[in-house]
C-alpha cells in the first residue's frame, strides 16, 4: 500500500460567489474529478434535480445541506467540503455570495491559506469580485487565485482573458495581497481545472488543481516571532510526575527550542524552556501551529491567558488597540459600549473608545459620516481593555492579531477584529 | 516538505487537541459522548494526548440503547478501565420503563430517536455543560454545517440557521444557565483521515470494523447482523458471510459490507476505492432526506 499520505499537506481555501458564476459547478468538478463524490450522493443529487424539474444533474445541490437551503435553492451558511489528492488534503470553506455575505466570507476567510475568486469571462470584474478580493486582503489570505470562468462562452479568447487580468491587477494595486495568479477555465467543460485545456493552447500556466497542489504554503505561518499563549496548566500530581507542571497550548508564532530563553507576559518573569512534549514523546523544537506542553526551568506562577514569548522579541502589551472590525449584529456599537473581548487564550472586557470610520466595501472609501452601523459593516475603532493583551498587528501574525467581541447579555459573537 | 511544515494528519491532530483543551478550560462539567465507534475512540485518544501526563479529565458518556453489539460494550468497559476514566451509561430501557419515551413499533422500529430523550435527561441529571462527540462534517450534509462549538438551547435544540460565526481558532463557549454545548474536535477530518490516524497511532478499535465471519440477513440493501432483536420476514434467510462494518450504531440498524479487509492497511485501501459513503448502510439516515437534520435539531448527537 502507498504511504504517500504521511507526506501530505493541508491546504484550506475559501470560495465565494453568486448563484450563476459557476462556483458550485467548479467545486462539484473538483470533488468529482478527485473521486470525492460517492455514488449514493450522486444518485441523491440526481433524484433531487429531477424532482425540481431540472434537465441536468445540478452539482450545486451537493453543497446545500439544510432543509431550507434545498427548498429555497440558496446557501445560507458556510459549508465545509473536503477532498484530497495524493499530494494534499483540501478543506473548502464554501460561502454564499448574497445573504450575510460579509459575515460568512469573513468566517471562511479567517482560516484560509488561499482564496479562489471566480470571474465570469463575459462580465469581467463586477462589484462582488471587488468585495471578495477586499475581504481576502483584509483577512490577509496569503494567496489568491483568480479563475476567469466560462472561457468557452468567449471563444477561449486570450484577449478577453488578458483584459480581465489587467483590469484586476489595476484594482488589486489598492489591496494588500502578496500572491495573485490567474487561470482561464471552463468549469462546465473541465478546461484547465484538472486537465489542461486543448482549447487554450496560448495559456502556458498550470491548471487549477496543479496550482492548488503546488502553491508554496510552508511560510504562511509566522515562524519568526515566538508566541505561546497558555491554554491550561497540566498538573498530574501522580507519583511518577509529582512535580510536573506543563503549560499546554498551541504555538501561535515562531519556533521554540529546548534551552531557549523565554519571558512570561504580562508578568515579565524570565526562564528557559526545559522540555517540550507531545504526549510521551519529547520533542526538540515546536513551531506554529503545533499543540504541545512545555515545562520551564524555574517555578513561575502562570496560567491561562498568559503568554510565553522568546526573550528579546516581545509583542505589544497594551490596553489600547486600534482594530478593523467586521460587525455581525443588527445592533451596531456606540462609543463607550462594552463587550467581552476574546484574544488568544485571553478574555477581557473592552470598551469602544472611538469609532474612526466606516468602510464602503465596494469602493474602499472611508466614510467619516454615516447613518448607523449595522450587520455586515466594516469599521475602524479604538478599543480600551480592562487588562493588557499581548498582541501583534494582524499583518504580522494572523493568530495574535485576531480577536472577537461577544455581547455580554446575549452571548452572541458580534464582531471579528483585526488589530492594526 | 519543509522542516517547519506539518503533515495534514499532524495539523488536524494539533487542531483537535487545541479544541479539547479549550473545552476543559471553558466549561465546568464537560464529557465525551462515547458511542464505541471509531470516531469517538479517536476523540478519546486525542483527549488522552491533550492532557498527558495527567489523566483524561472527562467522563465517557455512553447512551446505552440496549441494542448493542456485545463487542462494543466489552471494548467500552476495557477502554474506560485502561484510562481510569469514569463511565456514565444512561439507558434507553430506563427511559422506556419510566414512561419518558414509548418504544417504536412496526416494521422498521428502532430506538434511534428514543436516545435523544435519554441523552437530554442525562445532561440535566449530570449537569453537563459541554459534550464532545466524534461527528465529522464530511459524514452527512447537515453535519457539514456544524460548528466546532455548537450551541444548544435550554431544550437541547440546535438552530442551524442562527449559529454563531466561528472565526480563526477563537471559540465562544458562553451560554446562559440551562444551555449547553456540543463540541466536535474532529470536524475537519474525513473517514480516510480517521483510518490513516488509527494506523499511524496504532489505536485499538473494536474487531467489528475488521472483516469477520458473521450470520447476516439481506435487508434494506445491506447485510444486517442477525441478533436476538431481529425477526425474520418472509423471504429472508440467515446467511454466514465475511463482512465488516464501516460505522457502528445499534445492532438493529447498522448494516455491514462484504469485505476481505482484515487489516487496517486493507481497510484504507477499501476506503480509497469505496464508491458509497460510509453512512450509506445506516437505516437511521434513510428515513427521509433530512432525517439527520431533524434529529440534530431535537438534540441528537
Amino acid at each position: 500500500m502507498e504511504k504517500s499520505y504521511l507526506d501530505m499537506e493541508l491546504l484550506r481555501f475559501t470560495t465565494a460567489g453568486s448563484v450563476d458564476d459557476g462556483k458550485s459547478t467548479l467545486i462539484g468538478r473538483l470533488l468529482f474529478d478527485s473521486k470525492s463524490i460517492f455514488e449514493d450522493q450522486l444518485e441523491h443529487v440526481a433524484t433531487s434535480s429531477k424532482r425540481r424539474g431540472l434537465s441536468h444533474t445540478d452539482l450545486a445541490l451537493l453543497t446545500d445541506g439544510l432543509k431550507d437551503e434545498r427548498e429555497q435553492g440558496i446557501t445560507i451558511d458556510v459549508a465545509y467540503r473536503y477532498f484530497a489528492t495524493p499530494k494534499r488534503k483540501f478543506i473548502i470553506a464554501d460561502t454564499p455570495g448574497h445573504i450575510q455575505y460579509t459575515r460568512n466570507m469573513v468566517t471562511g476567510a479567517s482560516t484560509a491559506n488561499l482564496a479562489l475568486i471566480l470571474i465570469d469571462a463575459r462580465k469581467g470584474i463586477v462589484e462582488q469580485t471587488c468585495r471578495h478580493s477586499f475581504i481576502a486582503s483584509l483577512l490577509q489570505i496569503p494567496h489568491i487565485i483568480v479563475c476567469v470562468n466560462k472561457m468557452d462562452l468567449v471563444d477561449h479568447s486570450e484577449e478577453a482573458f488578458e483584459k480581465i487580468k489587467s483590469d484586476y491587477k489595476d484594482f488589486a494595486a489598492k489591496l494588500d495581497v502578496k500572491d495573485i495568479r490567474f487561470i482561464p477555465i471552463s468549469a462546465l467543460n473541465g478546461d484547465n481545472v484538472v486537465n489542461r485545456s486543448e482549447n487554450m493552447p496560448w495559456y502556458e500556466g498550470a491548471t487549477l488543481l496543479n496550482t492548488l497542489e503546488n502553491i508554496h504554503i510552508a511560510s504562511d505561518y509566522n515562524h519568526i516571532d515566538g508566541r505561546f499563549p497558555v491554554q491550561t496548566v497540566l498538573r498530574p500530581k501522580s507519583d511518577e510526575y509529582h512535580d510536573y507542571r506543563g503549560y499546554a497550548g498551541r504555538i501561535a508564532g515562531g519556533i521554540f527550542k529546548k534551552g531557549d530563553e523565554i519571558t512570561v507576559l504580562p508578568s515579565g518573569f524570565t526562564s528557559k524552556v526545559k522540555q517540550i512534549h507531545l504526549m510521551e514523546e519529547e520533542i526538540e523544537e515546536a513551531f506554529a501551529p503545533m499543540s504541545v506542553a512545555m515545562t520551564l526551568e524555574d517555578d513561575i506562577d502562570l496560567g491561562r491567558g498568559d503568554m510565553i514569548v522568546k526573550t528579546g522579541n516581545q509583542p505589544n502589551v497594551s490596553q489600547d488597540v486600534d482594530v478593523m472590525l467586521c460587525w455581525f449584529s443588527p445592533q451596531g456599537p456606540q462609543v463607550r459600549s462594552k463587550h467581552t473581548l476574546i484574544h488568544t487564550s485571553n478574555e477581557v472586557k473592552a470598551m469602544v473608545k472611538d469609532i474612526h470610520y466606516k468602510l464602503d466595501i465596494n469602493t474602499l472609501h472611508k466614510e467619516q459620516s454615516y447613518d448607523k452601523i449595522s450587520i455586515n459593516d466594516i469599521i475602524k475603532v479604538s478599543l480600551r481593555t480592562t487588562k493588557p493583551i499581548m498582541n501583534d498587528s494582524y499583518r504580522k501574525n494572523r493568530s495574535t492579531g485576531a480577536l472577537i467581541l461577544v455581547d455580554e447579555s446575549t452571548n452572541e459573537t458580534v464582531a471579528a477584529g483585526m488589530i492594526v | 516538505m519543509s522542516k517547519y511544515n506539518l503533515t495534514h494528519l499532524k495539523e488536524l491532530e494539533a487542531e483537535a487537541i487545541y479544541v479539547i483543551r479549550e473545552v476543559f478550560a471553558q466549561f465546568e462539567k464537560p464529557g465525551i459522548l462515547f458511542s464505541g465507534g471509531k470516531d469517538s475512540i479517536v476523540v478519546t485518544h486525542l483527549a488522552r494526548k491533550a492532557f498527558w501526563p495527567a489523566k483524561i479529565p472527562f467522563p465517557l458518556v455512553h447512551i446505552d440503547t440496549g441494542h448493542n453489539f456485545p463487542e462494543t460494550i466489552e471494548f467500552r468497559n476495557n477502554l474506560a478501565e485502561k484510562l481510569g476514566a469514569e463511565l456514565i451509561a444512561p439507558s434507553v430501557q430506563d427511559s422506556i420503563d419510566k414512561g419518558r419515551v414509548k418504544e417504536e413499533t412496526g416494521k422498521d422500529a428502532s430506538r434511534n430517536w428514543l436516545q435523544i430523550t435519554t441523552l437530554l435527561d442525562a445532561i440535566e441529571e449530570h449537569q453537563f455543560d459541554a459534550l464532545m462527540g466524534g461527528a465529522r462534517r464530511d459524514e452527512e450534509k447537515a453535519r457539514a454545517k456544524e460548528r466546532f462549538f455548537s450551541h444548544r438551547d435550554d431544550f437541547g435544540q440546535w438552530d442551524p440557521k442562527n449559529q454563531r460565526p466561528e472565526l480563526w481558532n477563537l471559540y465562544n463557549g458562553k451560554k446562559s444557565f440551562g444551555e449547553h454545548f456540543r463540541v466536535f474536535p474532529i470536524s475537519n477530518w474525513t473517514e480516510m483521515d480517521v483510518w490513516q490516524y488509527i494506523l499511524a497511532e496504532n489505536i485499538d478499535i473494536p474487531s467489528l470494523y475488521i472483516a469477520h465471519q458473521r450470520d447476516v440477513i439481506w435487508r434494506n440493501n445491506s447485510w444486517l447482523p442477525m441478533s436476538e432483536f431481529i425477526q425474520l420476514r418472509e423471504g429472508e434467510e440467515v446467511i454466514n458471510k465475511q463482512v465488516r462494518f464501516r460505522t457502528l450504531g445499534d445492532i438493529t440498524i447498522t448494516g455491514g459490507v462484504e469485505s476481505g479487509a482484515d487489516t487496517i492497511e486493507k481497510i484504507i485501501g477499501e476506503v480509497a476505492a469505496a464508491r458509497q459513503t460510509e453512512r450509506g448502510n445506516r437505516a437511521d439516515d434513510k428515513r427521509s432526506e433530512t432525517s439527520m437534520e431533524d434529529r440534530k435539531k431535537e438534540g441528537y448527537f
